[in-house]
C-alpha cells in the first residue's frame, strides 16, 4: 500500500508509506547513505552488511504530508545477488549506489537498473547515487566518473540523480525527499491495491520449494 | 569426601600427561628444572644421563630434519628481528621447552620432602602442553633448545603470569592491522616485520597454493610465505603421510586440511594442538556457513584454482573476529560449550512461556541472547542446538559489527554446519535497547546488548519473525521479563568470593557436560585487562589439555608455579578449573572447588538451560 490515511490522522494530512531498496556495489557506501539517513550518523570503518537490514525512516515533505520509507539495505557482495529480487520484488522505489572513485561500479549500477526495470513493478522509482563526493571534494583526481556521464545516463533511463556524500551529509536528504515527491502520494496506484494485507514488503515466494536443500521441514 | 580419594587415584594415573610417544624423552626436562633448584638429585635414569652429558649430539641429528631446517630459519629470522621490541620479553619468557617454563608438583613435594618416587609420578603443569608432539616429530630438536634455558635459571615463574601488564601493548598490538602496501612497495620491509611480531596468525589457503584468508597482512604480502607453507603441506602429502603439525623454535604450527582446503595456525602463545586444531575447525565452519558445503565442494570441482577469497568477500570480518576472539582467549571455544545468563527458573519459564505463545509457523529457532550468554531458547523437539552453530551466530551478532552496525533489523542468510552443512536457513536479528535511560546516548556495551535471534528456513519470513518479535517482546513487558533480563545483566558474574566467602579460588570455570553449557565466575577485577585475561586463559588452556591427555573418569590435575596456582577436576558430570594464589594449601583448594561445585548443582536450573522451550 503505497499511500493510506494514518489511522486516528488529522483530517487535511496525508500519511504515505513506501517500500525502498537500495542496491549496488559492495563498498559503494550504500549502508552509510542509511545511516545518514536514518541516524544522521556515519562510521568511517565500516564493516560489510551481512545480508540484508532493514529500517524505517520518516519525514515530512511539507506541514500536511509524511511519508515513511521502509527501507531495505542490502549487502553488494556477489553471492547475495540472487536475494536481491526478494527485495526489490514489492518494492515502490530503488536507490542505486555507485562510487565515484570507481569506474567499475557504474557498470554494476546500470546492471541493477536495467534488472530493476525488467523485474520490479512497472512504476518503480529509481534514483541513481553517485556517493563519497566528500573524496573528490578533497582531491578532485580521485574522480573516475564525470558528473555529466552518469547525469547523461540518468536522463537518458529516466532516473532520478545525485552526487552523495554520506560523510558530509551532502544530498543525502535531498535524494530521499525528491523520491518522496516523485511517489505517487494522494492515488494508491492498481497494482498497490492487491499488495500485502498489512504494510510492509510481500515476501511471496518465487517458487514453491526455493528454501535451501535439505532445510528442516518441522 | 569424593574430591580427596580421586585426587590420590588421579596422581597415580597422572604420568601420561603428554602422548606416550614423548614420555622417553620428557621427564629429562623436568629433571633438569628441579636440578635447577638445588634438590636433592633424583634417582639417575639413563635417558637423563645419556642427554645432560651429550648436549651437542641432538644438534647433528637436526639436520637431517628437513622440514626443521626450513622453518628453523625462517622463524629463527623472526625472533632475532624481534627481539628487543615489546615482544621480546614474552618472546623470550615463552620459550616452550625451556626449564624455567616448567613448575611442577614434584617440585613442591619435594621441598615437603616427600618420596623421590612420588614426585616423580606426579607431572603437571608443563604449559606448552604440545611439547609431547614435538618430541614425536622432532625428537632432539627440544633437547637442544632446552639447553638454551639453562643459561637463565632462577627465574621459576609461569610465564603467563610471571610481569604484571608491562606487556598490555604486546597483546592489543595482536589485534592491530599490519597496514597496506603502498604504491611504491617500499614500506614492505616494515609491514612484514610487524606482521612477523604478530603472536598468532591463521592462514587459509587452497589445495592449489591460492591464498584465501590470513588474518593479518594481506595475501600479496606475505604470497612468500604462503607459499612455502603449501610447499611443506604438499610435500608430505606427496609422500601421503599428512602433515598435521610441526615447531620451529617456540612457534608452533598446526594443519588442518579439509577438502580443498588447508588451515594453518601458527602459535607463539604455547597452546595444544587439538586447541589450535578446534580454533581452526570453528574458522572451517565459519566458511561453510557463508558458502554451504556444496557450493564449496562445486567450486573446487568446477576449477580447482578457484580463488575462494572472491565467494568469501564480505566474511573476512566474520573470521577476523572470531579469530581474534581465540587470540584473546575464549572459555567458549575452550570447552566447546556456551554461557547462559544466570536468572531464576521461573523467570526462565515466563521467557520460555512467551516464546511458546508467540511462535511464528516457520520458527526453526528461537533465540533470546544477552552479550553472547543464552537467556532462552525455543526449538523443535527433534532437533537440538549445536555449540559450534551458536558459536558462529554469537560471533556474528556480538563480535563482528556487520550486524549490529546496520542499525535496523538484520535478515541473513546462514547455513548453520552442524544443523546442516549442506542448505541455508534464514536469520531475522534484532537488538533490543533495555536501558531505562533512554537520553543516554553512551555506547551499548557488549554485554549490555540483547539481541533476538528468530531462525526459519522459509527465506521469505522476515515479516513473519518481525511480528513474532513484536509480540513477543510485547509479552516479556507485560511479564517482566525484560526487567529480570536486565536485572541479570546488571549483576554480572559472581566473584568467587561471593558463592563461597573468603575462598582462596580467584577464578573458576565449570562445565556441565549434560547441558554443554558452562558458567564461570567474574573476570573482574583481576582479570578485567586483556592481558590478564589472555594470561589467566592461557593457564587454563594448560590445565584443559593436561587433564585431558589422561585415560581415567574422574580426573584430578593440581599444578603449582610461583605466580599461580591451577587445579581442574572432570568427572562425568562436570568439568571444572580453577586459579588461585601461588602456594595455595591443596587442602583449601580442593575444598572450594567442591564447595563451588555443590554451588553450581544447587544453582543449576539458573545457571543454566535445561531442556528448553521445545515444540
Amino acid at each position: 500500500m503505497a499511500s493510506r490515511q494514518a489511522p486516528g490522522a488529522r483530517p487535511g494530512t496525508r500519511f504515505a508509506q513506501f517500500k525502498l531498496v537500495l542496491l549496488g556495489e559492495s563498498a559503494v557506501g550504500k549502508s552509510s547513505l542509511v545511516l545518514r539517513f536514518v541516524k544522521d550518523q556515519f562510521d568511517d570503518y565500516r564493516e560489510s552488511t551481512i545480508g540484508a537490514a532493514f529500517l524505517t525512516q520518516t519525514i515530512s515533505l511539507d506541514d500536511s504530508t509524511t511519508v515513511k520509507f521502509e527501507i531495505w539495505d542490502t549487502a553488494g557482495q556477489e553471492r547475495y545477488k540472487s536475494l536481491a529480487p526478494m527485495y526489490y520484488r514489492n518494492a515502490n522505489c530503488a536507490v542505486v549506489v555507485y562510487d565515484i572513485t570507481q569506474a567499475a561500479s557504474l557498470d554494476k549500477a546500470k546492471s541493477w537498473v536495467k534488472e530493476l526495470q525488467r523485474q520490479a513493478n512497472e512504476n518503480i522509482v529509481i534514483a541513481l547515487a553517485g556517493n563519497k563526493l566528500d573524496l573528490v571534494t578533497e582531491s578532485p583526481d580521485k574522480r573516475a566518473i564525470p558528473e555529466a556521464d552518469a547525469e547523461a545516463y540518468a536522463r537518458e533511463a529516466g532516473l532520478l540523480f545525485f552526487e552523495t556524500s554520506a560523510k558530509s551529509s551532502i544530498n543525502v536528504k535531498e535524494l530521499f525527499t525528491a523520491i518522496a515527491k516523485k511517489l505517487p502520494l494522494d492515488q494508491a496506484g492498481p497494482r498497490n491495491m492487491r499488495a500485502a494485507p498489512r504494510p510492509g514488503v510481500d515476501l511471496r515466494p518465487e517458487a514453491p520449494g526455493t528454501q535451501g536443500a535439505g532445510a528442516c521441514n518441522c | 569426601m569424593d574430591l580427596q580419594d580421586t585426587d590420590n587415584d588421579g596422581q597415580q594415573h597422572v604420568v601420561s600427561k603428554q602422548p606416550p610417544l614423548s614420555k622417553a624423552s620428557t621427564p629429562d626436562k623436568d629433571e633438569r628444572s628441579e636440578s635447577l633448584e638445588e634438590r636433592p638429585p633424583l634417582p639417575p635414569r639413563p635417558t637423563t644421563l645419556s642427554l645432560l652429558n651429550d648436549e651437542t649430539g641432538p644438534r647433528t641429528t637436526l639436520q637431517a630434519e628437513a622440514t626443521t631446517a626450513l622453518s628453523r630459519t625462517d622463524v629463527g629470522i623472526q625472533s632475532s628481528e624481534v627481539a628487543g621490541g615489546p615482544f621480546s620479553t614474552l618472546a623470550a619468557r615463552s620459550l616452550p621447552h625451556s626449564p624455567k617454563a616448567k613448575a611442577s608438583l614434584s617440585q613442591l613435594a619435594s621441598s615437603r620432602g616427600s618420596e623421590a618416587g612420588d614426585s616423580a609420578s606426579i607431572r603437571s603443569s608443563v604449559p606448552n602442553t604440545e611439547a609431547g608432539d614435538v618430541e614425536a616429530l622432532f625428537m632432539d630438536f627440544a633437547a637442544s633448545t632446552g639447553s638454551h634455558g639453562q643459561a637463565a635459571p632462577g627465574l621459576l615463574d609461569f610465564p603467563e603470569f610471571a610481569a604484571d601488564d608491562i606487556d598490555d601493548d604486546g597483546i592489543i598490538g595482536e589485534f592491530e592491522a599490519v597496514g597496506e602496501l603502498n604504491e611504491e612497495g617500499d614500506n614492505e620491509d616494515v609491514l612484514l616485520q610487524r606482521w612477523k611480531a604478530k603472536r598468532k596468525h591463521y592462514i587459509i589457503l587452497s589445495a592449489a597454493g591460492k591464498p584465501i584468508w590470513t588474518r593479518h597482512g594481506d595475501g600479496g604480502l606475505i604470497s612468500g610465505y604462503v607459499g612455502v607453507i603449501q610447499t611443506i603441506i604438499s610435500f608430505y602429502e606427496d609422500a601421503d603421510d599428512h602433515l598435521r603439525g610441526f615447531s620451529a623454535g617456540d612457534t608452533r604450527f598446526v594443519v588442518l586440511t579439509r577438502g580443498s582446503l588447508h588451515l594453518v595456525a601458527i602459535s607463539r602463545m604455547m597452546e595444544s594442538d587439538n586447541q589450535l586444531r578446534l580454533q581452526l575447525e570453528a574458522l572451517y565452519m565459519q566458511i561453510l556457513s557463508t558458502l554451504t558445503l556444496p557450493s564449496l565442494t562445486h567450486l573446487f570441482s568446477v576449477r580447482p584454482s578457484t580463488d575462494l577469497s572472491r565467494p568469501l568477500q564480505g566474511s573476512e570480518s566474520l573470521l577476523s573476529s572470531l579469530a581474534d576472539s581465540f587470540t584473546r582467549g575464549s572459555p567458549s571455544t575452550l570447552l566447546s560449550a556456551l554461557e547462559c545468563l544466570k536468572i531464576r527458573k521461573q523467570h526462565r519459564q515466563a521467557i520460555n512461556n512467551a516464546l511458546l505463545k508467540t511462535k511464528a509457523n516457520s520458527l526453526l529457532y528461537g533465540l533470546i541472547v544477552a552479550g553472547g550468554r543464552l537467556v532462552s531458547v525455543v526449538r523443535p523437539k527433534k532437533h537440538s542446538l549445536h555449540p559450534g552453530d551458536l558459536q558462529l551466530l554469537f560471533n556474528m551478532i556480538f563480535e563482528a559489527d556487520g550486524v549490529k552496525a546496520g542499525g535496523g533489523e538484520s535478515w541473513i542468510p546462514v547455513c548453520l554446519p552442524g544443523f546442516n552443512s549442506s542448505g541455508y536457513l534464514y536469520m531475522y536479528v534484532s537488538f533490543l535497547d533495555i536501558r531505562n535511560d533512554i537520553e543516554s546516548s553512551a555506547e551499548i556495551t557488549k554485554d549490555e546488548s540483547v539481541a533476538i535471534v528468530l531462525i526459519s528456513p522459509d527465506k521469505e519470513a522476515f515479516f513473519e519473525m518481525q511480528a513474532m518479535r513484536d509480540s513477543l517482546v510485547e509479552q516479556m513487558e507485560k511479564s517482566g521479563s525484560l526487567r529480570e533480563i536486565k536485572t541479570a545483566i546488571d549483576k554480572g558474574r559472581p566473584a568467587t568470593t561471593d558463592i563461597v566467602p573468603g575462598t582462596v579460588l580467584h577464578h573458576f570455570l565449570y562445565k556441565s557436560r549434560a547441558n554443554v553449557q558452562f558458567t564461570m565466575s567474574s573476570y573482574a577485577p583481576e582479570f578485567s585487562s586483556v592481558t590478564r585475561r589472555r594470561r589467566l586463559m592461557s593457564m587454563y588452556n594448560n590445565l584443559h589439555a593436561s587433564i585431558h591427555a589422561k585415560n581415567t573418569h574422574v580426573k584430578v590435575h593440581h599444578c603449582v608455579s610461583r605466580s599461580a596456582t591451577s587445579f581442574g577436576w572432570v568427572t562425568p558430570v562436570f568439568e571444572f578449573y580453577c586459579i588461585a594464589e601461588p602456594n595455595t594449601n591443596r587442602n583449601a583448594l580442593a575444598q572450594s572447588a567442591s564447595k563451588i561445585a555443590q554451588w553450581v548443582q544447587r544453582e543449576e536450573e539458573r545457571l543454566f538451560i535445561i531442556g528448553g522451550a521445545v515444540f
